[in-house]
């Protein structure tokens, strides 16, 4: 029998899907059990499976005997308005579960990069978070637990539902930014916020350094945007730097922001976008990470920003990039060979700054790998860990690169 | 164990014979930690007073194969600091340097024996704060705090322990040393930092912490509001959340805990005869929007039935308000000969019910329990107060906590919010975990200490896990 003949006998027809270009077999399990069933399968075969969301955000073209993917995991079981939770399946668009959110004024207050229709768990498995980690966190803070299928088929739960949870050791982390190293995510536990009453967006157009001290002053003055993002003129469409101000929250508190921006703009006329225009100049950057072929993230504190900004300027270019200074974050995408993305991961080390792959063609990321070399004696520790959750190495993830 | 002997012998070489506690006498101040219903003796204590002294003792241990413990000031309330017959004791308060404080960044690189509050003091000049703030926090310490992933108060807006740790020196049981996170927070490879924070010690000692400080709000409003019924006052916190009003804390305490603190040195000036008060504090960086909100949360908690709702008027009023609450474990104290802090959490929506189960509990039981605990989060904290040289007394604290912990799991909740499991919690830990997922949490303490070494015997019930050998592969 073929893969695809077992698979199907394993599964039904129902969850093969049509094969992309390179004839991998696209598999589409209807239930987190199913992809248990599925892993369990190939770790015994030593088959090798690559996983899937959407198929909007990482490129799906890993080497791999069956492509996983996790789209028809699109419930949501639980939204819980009055305790701000929600439990949803890995596979749901992000899209859907705003909307559904909405629908019950409640908001998950992240906004990652990509199409609107990416998956919940290609967020948390990538934890790519954008502008709006200004002002609520990295991705991580959003979740209050996952379960997950270990590449070799086992369910494993962690965290809980309630807002706050400290019984037995942290997975959740462990998976989020994980990449798929650590098994595939099924369904996942989230921390909401009630929809904010007021959100409004200003933008201020002008030279980088200008922006950078504008931004610093925000801070300053006490303002507490919920995005503080510094875009690069390509990515934003407009002729120069543009500094994005959302400000989110109860009416009093935006209303107080917005006072106070005028003030810290240092003369500059920050301009306020109508709702349909902030929308889509938000959906607009979010959208620009996906359409070119590498995009990266590193982290560097505040001060570094400027620094960094320039490196990645004189090395890569600088056409395409959006920071949040004050959260640490800057996100690059554009086109850039194997040798400019290890020498420029080699100079930020010595910076003592992590550059994360975020996607990239796997010619690419199974070279330089989504997290390169690791510190001395953390290679050890993630390796032990895969072993642990992917003992056959079922699960193709380019994690450290060749 | 080597011998015993031998072993202080060897580890007063490195530390000094003062450093070193052998005598019974002195092992005993070590037996419990903030929860009396363990005792366990360790059979040494060691206290280095160094990281270069620290490292030699763990690799010394690490030859003779002797396990230990790393305790902070012993604060916790799980039993999780507590170090059997054959394991050493490591007490880290002598490692209490803040190394670095980085106004510009946001950060300080502190050693893990550094209390919370002193943490907090010094970053003030700096017109920062360090926000995890549990009630222990005056004597607690940040690499306590790690372990536990410890909360507090103010962790409804903030954050708890694990959001405000960006990097860790960390040193495993064979004494290797790892660095793990980054000074931006963002991680090199997995996120180490996020698996380390909360795991109880069992990982290993973080050397060197890392941390996030946030500035200090430049407005604070303080309410007391109080209630004819403890159903009202669930309403009243489901009604402020529901505005999406981000409350820096939202404390409740029961009638109980009220007259207990009103009786005490830390009386703040709760009416005695409410069901319950709530302690609310509205903060930011804006003046107008926190009167903003403040005026919004006092409508909230009128219409929802407070019976009146007090400004703190001054600073020190304010901290008043606070010391009646923070203190509040240490009044119920005067109820009784002992005190158990229990620790859960709920969904909020189910705090008016479980309250209400709770107290049927203690009536069954005939035991006194306060609730004093963080509403906005559903983090519960009752107190049962008793003395424990009453073994049948003891018998029906341990059976009635048993039923509390079961009712907060019906109801969507878990065994600890920020108090951990340690050795006091593990009988529960398969009620909210299959054997699978314990299995996991085993093997991955495995891959930081093979042998488990460090903190044998806490957070996961081994004859409850799963085996999670590698499967054959045909």
């Amino acid at each position: 029998m073929t893969i695809l003949e077992k698979v199907t006998a394993l599964l039904g027809e129902g969850a093969v899907l049509e094969a992309g270009t390179d004839r991998v077999p696209r598999i589409a399990p209807g239930s987190p059990d199913a992809i248990a069933l599925l892993l369990g399968t190939a770790h015994q075969e030593g088959w090798r499976v690559r996983i899937e969301g959407a198929g909007t955000w990482l490129q799906s073209d890993a080497p791999a005997d069956l492509a996983l993917t996790t789209r028809r995991l699109d419930r949501i079981p639980a939204i819980e308005p009055s305790d701000l939770t929600a439990t949803a399946e890995a596979g749901i668009g992000l899209d859907q579960l705003r909307q559904q959110l909405a629908d019950r004024g409640a908001w998950l207050a992240i906004d990652p990069p990509g199409l609107a229709g990416r998956t919940l768990g290609s967020v948390v498995s990538t934890a790519t978070a954008g502008p709006l980690r200004h002002g609520f966190g990295p991705i991580k803070d959003h979740l209050l637990g996952v379960t997950f299928v270990t590449g070799d088929g086992r369910m494993v739960q962690s965290g809980g539902r309630v807002m706050k949870n400290v019984a037995g050791y942290d997975l959740t982390r462990l998976q989020a930014g994980g990449f798929g190293a650590f098994g595939v995510i099924v369904l996942v536990h989230l921390r909401l916020r009630t929809l904010p009453r007021a959100d409004v967006t200003y933008v201020l157009e002008g030279a980088r350094e200008d922006l950078t001290q504008v931004g610093e002053d925000i801070a300053a003055a006490g303002l507490t945007p919920a995005a503080l993002e510094l875009v690069s003129p390509a990515l934003a469409r407009r002729e120069r730097w543009v500094l994005a101000v959302r400000l989110a929250g109860s009416p009093a508190l935006v209303a107080a922001d917005e006072a106070g921006l005028g003030a810290a703009s240092g003369g500059g006329r920050f301009a306020p976008l109508r709702a349909e225009e902030a929308h889509a100049f938000w959906m607009r950057l979010a959208e620009g990470f996906a359409v070119r072929p590498v995009t990266f993230r590193i982290g560097g504190v505040p001060t570094a920003s400027d620094e960094l900004l320039d490196l990645l300027q004189h090395q890569l270019g600088d056409e395409w990039i959006s920071a949040s200074p004050a959260a640490g974050a800057i996100r690059w995408t554009g086109d850039a060979s194997v040798d400019r993305l290890q020498r420029l991961r080699r100079t930020l080390a010595g910076l003592e700054v992590p550059l994360t792959l975020e996607r990239a063609p796997w010619a690419l990321r199974g070279a330089v790998g989504h997290f390169g070399a690791y510190r001395e004696g953390v290679g050890p520790l993630v390796a032990g860990l895969r072993r642990t959750f992917d003992p056959g190495g079922a699960l193709v993830v380019a994690t450290e690169g060749t | 164990m080597s011998s015993l002997p031998h072993l202080a012998r060897d580890l007063s070489a490195i530390v000094g014979d003062r450093h070193v506690r052998a005598a019974r006498a002195e092992r005993l101040t070590y037996s419990m930690d903030g929860l009396p219903t363990h005792r366990r003796v360790p059979d040494l204590v060691v206290l280095p007073g160094s990281r270069e002294e620290l490292i030699a003792v763990v690799r010394l241990l690490a030859a003779l194969d002797v396990p230990f413990v790393p305790r902070g000031a012993g604060t916790g309330l799980s039993g999780g600091a507590l170090a059997d017959v054959g394991s050493v004791l490591l007490v880290l308060t002598r490692l209490n340097r803040i190394l670095r404080i980085d106004r510009d960044n946001g950060l300080a690189v502190v050693e893990p024996g550094v209390v919370n509050a002193k943490l907090g003091a010094a970053a003030k000049p700096h017109g920062l704060q360090y926000a995890p703030d549990p009630s222990s926090q005056s004597a607690c310490t940040i690499g306590g705090n790690v372990a536990e992933n410890a909360g507090g108060p103010h962790c409804l807006k903030y954050g708890v322990t694990a959001n405000h740790i960006l990097a860790l020196e960390v040193l495993l049981a064979d004494g290797s040393l790892v660095e793990i996170g980054s000074p931006a927070g963002e991680s090199w490879g997995p996120d180490l930092v996020g698996v380390f924070v909360g795991s109880e010690g069992n990982f290993g000692i973080a050397t060197r912490i890392t941390v996030r400080l946030t500035p200090i709000p430049r407005a604070v409003r303080t309410l007391l509001a109080d209630f004819s019924a403890l159903r009202t006052a669930g309403e009243a916190v489901s009604a402020i959340i529901a505005a999406g009003i981000v409350p820096a804390a939202l404390e409740m305490m029961d009638q109980s805990c009220i007259r207990a603190v009103e009786d005490s040195v830390y009386a703040a000036g709760y009416p005695r005869d409410a069901a319950a008060v709530l302690l609310v504090e509205i903060d930011g960086r804006n003046a107008d929007a926190v009167l903003a909100e403040t005026d919004l949360v006092t409508e909230l908690l009128r219409k929802s039935g407070a019976r009146s709702v007090r400004s703190a008027a001054s600073e020190a009023e304010r901290e008043r308000l606070w010391q009646g609450r923070k203190k509040a474990f240490g009044a119920m104290g005067r109820l009784s000969r002992d005190l158990v802090v229990q620790d859960a959490v709920v969904p909020r929506s189910a705090i008016p019910q479980v309250l209400e189960t709770i107290a049927t509990i203690a009536q069954r039981y005939g035991l006194v329990v306060s609730n004093v605990f963080h509403a906005g989060d559903g983090n519960l904290h009752p107190n049962i107060s008793f003395d424990a040289t009453d073994p049948a007394l003891k018998q029906r604290v341990e059976a009635a906590s048993a039923e509390i912990m079961e009712t907060c799991i019906a109801a969507g909740g878990t065994i600890t919010g920020e108090h951990g499991v340690g050795i006091d919690k593990l009988r529960y830990m398969p009620l909210i975990f299959d054997a699978e997922s314990l299995g996991a949490m085993h093997a991955v303490r495995k891959v930081f200490d093979p042998e488990e070494r460090v903190n044998p015997g806490k957070v996961v019930p081994v004859h409850a896990c799963r085996e999670w050998a590698s499967r054959a592969v045909a």
